[in-house]
């Protein structure tokens, strides 16, 4: 591993003699974390299986209505499956919230849990974890930019899926003023903003998830098994909120509001999902970032 | 790894001092956990515990106060809530509309407004509502990553179902011969009535000397301090507990509405706002085009033709949509008054439910049929009674049919001085 290094490396940057207390040695810290993770082969490949779910939904689409502008052919089942694929056809700018909600439910968050799960006991697994510590950053703060670095990855991975769908959706469909679900209708460019907002509502719904990956990740030295468990805990979540008899408790898992960031494209925003959602997101980084921070801190570390 | 472990629980047992310190550390997300869990519960409770202190009024007051209200502008967040107990929830669409005696005309394309705002029948949904003035609503149907909109705009009534990317385009009644401008707002298209106003209307016209009419207090309705009324039959037989309606203090707007059964339980319907701003709405807010390629279908056309899925929906519960026959050509007439009455219908041919094997319908359904309903014997004959919370209605096996929100007994009790 090179990240032990590089950041022994940032340390030793000159005009920092101390190299504790400074602010910029932190972000220094953070910003090798996230050099390391996104050059990492995983992530690429992980990056490219989701930029890789927009083109499959586009061509599907392109090639079931056969030249697309077909005039909203649903057929007699219209508006199943995915929601927004109805519109794709005609406004390739709803390829992004197709593809947001086609990916939400499993490949974003199993792309995140990776990640997450690997962040600790990847590098305990990998013997490297006791160099990160040899440096003076504090378990605390090396926890810290490791939750960082894996919310910029929520970020990157949500912004990879919708940039790619826009690109695609501009490609192979017709692209214009948009149609909020609402029935009013705004500019291209306002959309694109609401666009970006909404990857920002889908990479910040996953800060809860994350930080469950993050604590899982601090309880066991195998990055193969704190990702295994992170995930198989993803699956059950989604099972359980698919499960009507449980619905007392499903206000209550990370996973239930995920879907809300299509409120973004009622007009006006329709925020009580949307608030509820970053509420719970809130508390579960809150609950599992602390028990992640009691358990790293407390670990003895051998690898 | 297990190093990693064994050398961890080898530490511990060296040092439990440490041990112990340790262990206090867990006690950070307990205690972030434990105030989450005691705000969830707290925090509603004591957001309850205030009812607005207002100025008492009564009941004549109140209603003149709904009456004069002439608040034209508003926006809001509505939440509706229905049990009505029907047997299957798909049902709801086929039973509902028979009463009205309008099942004919259901095979509407995906985005005509009839079909789903019988939807608001069952289940919980929250609506949002916009007006300005008589000429412009908006009432959308939030739905999981779409929206339903029926939008009023001088004259010209749209609906966008965004799931299906379907739009469904009308000219208002009134605007058709009044130059495009209509002079009363068009209600939702004979469905549901969807908003406080529609319902006090309904329930203050049921009024008389059957009913008792009076102030209960005072709540928070929306953030908006707001009189109870409180209306409740007083005869008995009727399924009918009481409808309460929450009115605006301030400008007399009704802001809820809840039917309680009067076997106890959940609210039937329960609608209300859950945010109401009596500001004026945008004007983009009512204006609509239809998305470029998106299917748009004129409700000319959907009085002409017919198309298939409409004869699917008749064929499965063929039975129940005779009845709607039934209304147009046999006798009908209501027996009782206020909220007891029954509506008796009775078919000229005297067929009643076919029996098992008659080749009218497959026996299976027959057994559906005969599931969903209890048997019931008295003066006028057989017959079966199908139940819900609010309506119960009794099909002879001479084929009549007695309806009203009243209990079983007092529909065989109707039957019976009927055959008399």
């Amino acid at each position: 591993m090179s990240r032990a290094e590089k950041s022994q490396a940032e340390r030793a940057r000159p005009g920092d003699p101390r190299g504790i207390r400074h602010p910029l040695w932190t972000l220094g810290l953070l910003r090798s974390e996230i050099t390391t993770l996104l050059r990492r082969h995983r992530t690429y490949a992980l990056l490219a299986v989701l930029a890789a779910v927009p083109v499959l939904i586009g061509i599907a689409v392109r090639i079931e209505t056969g030249g697309g502008g077909g005039g909203g052919e649903g057929g007699p089942d219209g508006g199943a499956g995915p929601a927004f694929l109805a519109q794709v056809t005609n406004n390739g700018f709803f390829l992004v919230f197709a593809a947001l909600a086609a990916t939400l439910p499993v490949f974003l968050p199993m792309a995140v849990g990776v990640v997450a799960g690997d962040a600790i006991a990847g590098e305990a697994n990998s013997g490297t974890l006791r160099y990160l510590l040899v440096a003076p950053a504090g378990r605390t703060r090396l926890l810290l930019v490791k939750y960082a670095s894996v919310l910029v990855f929520c970020l990157v991975a949500t912004l990879v899926v919708a940039v790619s769908a826009l690109a695609v959706g501009a490609l192979l469909f017709p692209v214009g003023d948009v149609t909020t679900i609402s029935g009013t209708r705004i500019g291209f460019g306002e959309g694109l903003v609401r666009a970006a907002l909404t990857a920002l509502v889908v990479a910040v719904s996953l800060a809860g998830f994350a930080a469950i990956g993050l604590f899982v990740s601090t309880l066991t030295g195998s990055g193969i098994g704190a990702m295994a468990a992170t995930v198989g805990l993803l699956i059950t979540v989604q099972i359980l909120d698919s499960i009507p008899q449980l619905s007392g408790v499903h206000p209550y898992l990370f996973a239930h509001y995920w879907m809300s960031f299509a409120d973004v494209l009622r007009e006006p925003v329709y925020w009580d999902d949307l608030s509820k959602n970053f509420q719970l997101q809130g508390l579960y980084v809150a609950v599992f970032g602390s028990a992640a921070w009691a358990r790293f801190t407390a670990k003895d570390i051998t690898a | 790894m297990a190093p990693n472990d064994s050398a961890e629980t080898t530490g511990e047992a060296a040092d439990t001092v440490v041990g112990r310190r340790k262990a206090a550390r867990y006690i950070v997300p307990v205690a972030v956990a434990g105030v989450a869990a005691a705000t969830i519960g707290l925090v509603p409770a004591l957001a309850n515990s205030g009812d607005p202190d207002l100025p008492k009024i009564s009941a004549q007051e109140l209603i003149e106060k709904i009456a004069a209200s002439d608040e034209e502008q508003l926006s809001g967040t509505f939440k509706i809530s229905t049990d009505l107990g029907l047997p299957l929830d798909g049902l709801a669409g086929s039973l509902v509309p028979g009463g009205e005696g309008r099942g004919g005309d259901k095979d509407a394309g995906a985005a005509a407004p009839q079909d789903k705002l019988m939807e608001l029948t069952s289940g919980t949904h929250t609506l949002r509502v916009a007006a300005d003035g008589p000429e412009r609503q908006k009432l959308s149907i939030l739905g999981d990553a779409s929206e339903y909109s029926l939008i009023h705009n001088q004259g010209e009534v749209w609906a966008y179902d965004s799931k299906s990317d379907e739009v469904y385009h009308a000219e208002a009644p009134e605007g058709r011969d009044g130059g495009g401008h209509a002079e009363k707002a068009p209600k939702a298209p004979e469905g549901a009535p969807a908003t406080p106003k529609d319902f006090a209307e309904q329930a203050l016209a049921a009024a008389g000397e059957t009913t008792s009419v009076t102030v209960d207090g005072t709540a928070q309705v929306a953030g908006r301090d707001a009189y109870q009324l409180l209306i409740k039959p007083k005869q008995s037989g009727s399924t009918i507990g009481s409808v309460r309606i929450a009115v605006d203090a301030e400008n007399g707007v009704p802001l809820k509405f809840t039917l309680s059964a009067a076997s106890g339980g959940k609210a039937v319907v329960d609608a209300g706002f859950t945010k109401v701003d009596f500001a004026k709405p945008a004007a983009s807010t009512f204006a609509f085009t239809p998305p470029k390629g998106a299917k748009v279908t004129e409700a000319d056309e959907l009085e002409t033709g017919k198309d298939e899925r409409g004869a699917m929906q008749k064929a499965l519960p063929g039975q129940l949509a005779e009845l709607d026959g039934l209304a147009g050509e046999g006798g009908f007439n209501v027996i009782g008054e206020g909220w007891t009455s029954i509506a008796e219908i009775r078919s000229p041919g005297g067929k009643g439910l076919p029996e098992a094997g008659s080749g009218d319908i497959p026996a299976e359904a027959q057994g559906f049929l005969d599931a969903l309903g209890d048997k019931v014997t008295g003066k006028f004959g057989s017959g079966t009674v199908f139940k819900t919370r609010l309506v119960n209605a009794l099909l002879t096996d001479d084929g009549s049919v007695y309806v009203g929100a009243v209990t079983k007994d007092a529909l065989v009790r109707a039957a019976d001085a009927a055959a008399k």
